[in-house]
């Protein structure tokens, strides 16, 4: 038996610590695993877990992140509960694995700390490894703090091993800004957090001796489709309802309230800002400070990417004039993710909000109070003429030339 | 530990509990349904396997059917191994936790070809080694890159005319020899590997056998002869197989702990290497005066090859 931690109700955590004792809490019966900048910490938390008996479960020190998936697959396959983490580059080594997790219906939890995709090399923040994932078919949530990263870490579990949903779950937290940011974090015990998350229940389990299991066949133009449309459908439907049903048992155990987006000063917003990412913290105090000004400005930040939160996003945004999407990714040779995403939810509104994008923070460059203050600047110059006076795309901070498209 | 099944005969061996089932799309005459049968059947343990993709997977797992009767995982090309670790890990984990579904220990396996063992799946069958999965890997070496249509990979024997590298005018063919896993696996100090031939069947029971007896990683690279990309009548599968371990091209042994190296299949008559190359079209052109050459270094090789084994088997390194 593991022995527990007695953590007091808040402790100082980073989004690293945060996300390991959400894993330590869940009894995951297997972590394979493998370390990479910002993410590293999460490995090194959870083998100290191991060295002081605080875990049961194995801990497999693979010799690559696409084996740690690999392992991961397997694992869960064989029917237990499965964790890893992991950020950039070795996200982007899973990739082919990713998919596999996915259309096999693993259960698998992952908690990725975000960070730029070489070249050029960057250990720090931004969003690409987030967005190279979005179609892989898990569910992905993002944590914009500490505290989110621990709640949404017990989340997942619960969430991902549904016996409905049976899709992997990825959770989002920057690197450096949340990952090595230390902050109080309100804990649950490990007793009432395990009791939340609940034990692990098996479905085809390959050491389900007597029932055997085949997974990961061959399928063609016979049935290929078919597999991928349940799986979309099951992600659209199940995966969906499944996340809200477990927000709102989260908020009735804590008191924290999470939904498909989170909306800040939206109420009568005239401009708002769509982020993600701690992102959402620096524009909610520049909306704040807007407010006291009389500006009626709000925010909103993506807390599930997938199944991306559509009907949500097109009534919080219904009579909003002006709105920008923040891209921490580079769209190399197109408009933004966020831009492209909210463009289909504006669509179908009656009277379509002036839509503008801006690319940021690529690689840890700083998103700035002051940026943030100019993007709402700009969002009020389009509310008040009714139509767009910047370019469609602009790059914030950009050293030298600006960079502005369409 | 389990009891080790035994096994009279031929007869009794290949109508023993079947869970490969024949119903697979292999060719006829495929050596690769002939080892997983032989392997399958020599225990009584519940057996967890995989697959890396190749041709034993893409023929046995076609939705919505499925040959194996055990429980089977298919992930990727290079994968298999690392699947199997996982899933041996759940099973630790679950072990000492009390929460198996069954309370039998089952054996696990994994299966690659050449190109998933030799080539692309190489650093993962290496990291399962060196962390000491209690797990068996076979490699099905039929030296080429047969679910694709038969592309060279790093275990494709010298003078063989692959499809990327076809004998023509200029060339005789492949110019490389292949990887020695064998010593790269027992370099793991893996407790035990073996090299092993499907027609050589009690041979191959007692090493599969051994296997499952040890704990830890095992290596078992089976020599698989390929009807389709060797070039021989399906038929003949046996014969050619039988020319390749009584010429030597595919020496039985076994190296126990990294060191310990013993030969287990001696020929009476040795045959020329000449009469195995000339049983199989991929060697065709070898046969042309201008190639003489190949033969005579093929030969030459072999003989070295057998030298070396014996030395290491009378050293013990
Ligand atoms: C990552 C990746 N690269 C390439 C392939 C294409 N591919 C599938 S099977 C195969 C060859 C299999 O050869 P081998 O491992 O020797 O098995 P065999 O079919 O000969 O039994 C190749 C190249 C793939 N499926 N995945
Ligand atoms: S191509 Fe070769 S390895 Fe593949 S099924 Fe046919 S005989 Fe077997
Ligand atoms: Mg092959």
């Amino acid at each position: 038996m593991a022995d527990k931690i007695d953590l007091l109700d808040i402790e100082v955590w980073d989004g690293n610590m945060a996300a390991s004792q959400a894993m330590r809490q869940a009894q995951i019966d297997v972590v394979a695993a493998y370390p990479i900048t910002p993410s590293t910490p999460v490995v090194q938390n959870y083998s100290t877990f191991l060295a002081n008996n605080q875990i049961d479960g194995e801990f497999v020190m693979v010799e690559s992140e696409h084996a740690a998936m690999s392992g991961c697959v397997g694992a869960s396959a064989a029917g237990g509960r499965v964790a890893t983490a992991t950020s950039s580059q070795g996200f982007a080594l899973m990739c082919e694995v990713l998919y596999q997790a996915s259309g096999m219906r693993l259960p698998i939890v992952m908690h990725v700390v975000n960070r730029a995709l070489a070249a050029p090399l960057n250990v720090n923040g931004d969003h690409s490894d987030m967005y190279l994932g979005r179609d892989s078919g898990w569910i992905q949530a993002d944590a914009f703090n500490a505290q989110e990263a621990y709640d949404l870490g017990l989340m997942a579990f619960k969430i991902s091993e549904d016996h409905k949903v049976r899709l992997p779950m990825m959770i989002h937290q920057d690197g450096f800004m949340t990952s090595h940011t230390a902050q109080g974090v309100k804990t649950l015990s490990d007793d009432v957090a395990y009791n939340f998350i609940g034990e692990f229940k098996p479905m085809n389990a390959m050491l389900d001796l007597d029932r055997p299991a085949t997974h990961g066949v061959q399928t063609e133009e016979d049935y290929h489709y078919e597999f991928k449309a349940r799986q979309h459908h099951d992600l659209m439907t199940f995966a969906k309802a499944k996340t809200q049903e477990v927000f709102d048992e989260f908020e009735t155990l804590t008191g924290r309230k999470y939904s498909m987006i989170q909306e800040y000063d939206m109420e009568g917003a005239d401009i708002a800002i769509v982020c993600m990412g701690t992102s959402v913290e620096t524009a909610r105090l520049v909306a704040t400070d807007m407010r006291t000004k009389g500006i009626k400005a709000g925010v909103i930040g993506i807390r599930i990417i997938r199944p991306w939160p559509f009907e949500e996003i097109k009534e919080a945004l219904k009579d909003v004039k002006a709105v920008a999407a923040l891209d921490r990714s580079s769209p190399n040779g197109a408009l933004g993710m966020l831009y492209n995403e909210l463009a289909g939810c504006l669509l179908q509104n009656a009277k379509p909000s002036i839509l503008s994008n801006y690319v940021y923070g690529l690689g840890g460059r700083d998103l700035t109070k002051d940026n943030i203050k100019q993007v709402f600047t700009e969002l009020k110059a389009n509310a008040d003429t009714g139509k767009l006076t910047t370019p469609t795309q602009q790059w914030i901070s950009l050293n030298g030339e600006a960079l502005n498209f369409f | 530990m389990s009891e080790i099944k035994k096994i009279k005969n031929l007869k009794e061996f290949s109508t023993s509990a079947d869970r490969f089932e024949g119903a697979n799309l292999l060719c006829p005459g495929c050596a690769h349904s002939i080892i997983v049968r032989e392997i399958l059947n020599a225990t009584n343990d519940d057996l967890i396997l995989g697959s890396s993709t190749g041709c034993l997977e893409v023929c046995t797992a076609v939705y919505p059917y499925t040959s194996w009767d055990n429980s089977w995982i298919h992930i990727g090309f290079e994968n298999s191994s690392t699947a199997i670790a996982g899933a041996e890990a759940m099973h630790k984990a679950k072990k000492r936790k009390g929460t198996l579904i069954s309370d039998r220990d089952p054996k696990f396996v994994a299966f690659g070809g050449d190109g998933s063992t030799y080539d692309i799946g190489f650093q993962w069958i290496s990291g399962c080694f060196e962390r000491g999965h209690d797990m068996m890997y076979v490699c099905l070496d039929n030296e080429v890159y047969a679910n694709t249509g038969g592309q060279r990979s790093s275990a494709t024997p010298i003078g063989s005319s692959t499809v990327t590298t076809p004998a023509g005018s200029h060339s005789y063919g492949e110019k490389k020899d292949k990887k020695d896993m064998l010593s790269i696996m027992a370099a793991h100090n893996a407790p035990y590997v073996a090299q092993v031939a499907p027609n050589k069947w009690k041979d191959m029971i007692k090493k599969i056998q051994t296997g499952f007896a040890t704990e830890g990683p095992v290596y078992i690279n089976a020599m698989s002869a390929c009807t389709t990309e060797w070039k021989f009548d399906p038929a003949d599968t046996i014969a050619v197989s039988d020319l390749a371990t009584d010429s030597l091209v595919f020496p039985l042994y076994e190296i126990i702990n990294g060191t310990e190296l013993n030969i287990t299949y001696r020929p009476k008559n040795i045959v020329p290497v000449k009469d195995y190359l000339g049983a199989q079209g991929r060697f065709k052109h070898l046969f042309k005066p201008e190639n003489a050459h190949v033969l005579d270094e093929w030969q030459k090789r072999t003989d070295a090859k057998w030298d070396l084994l014996q030395r290491r088997e009378e050293a013990r390194v």
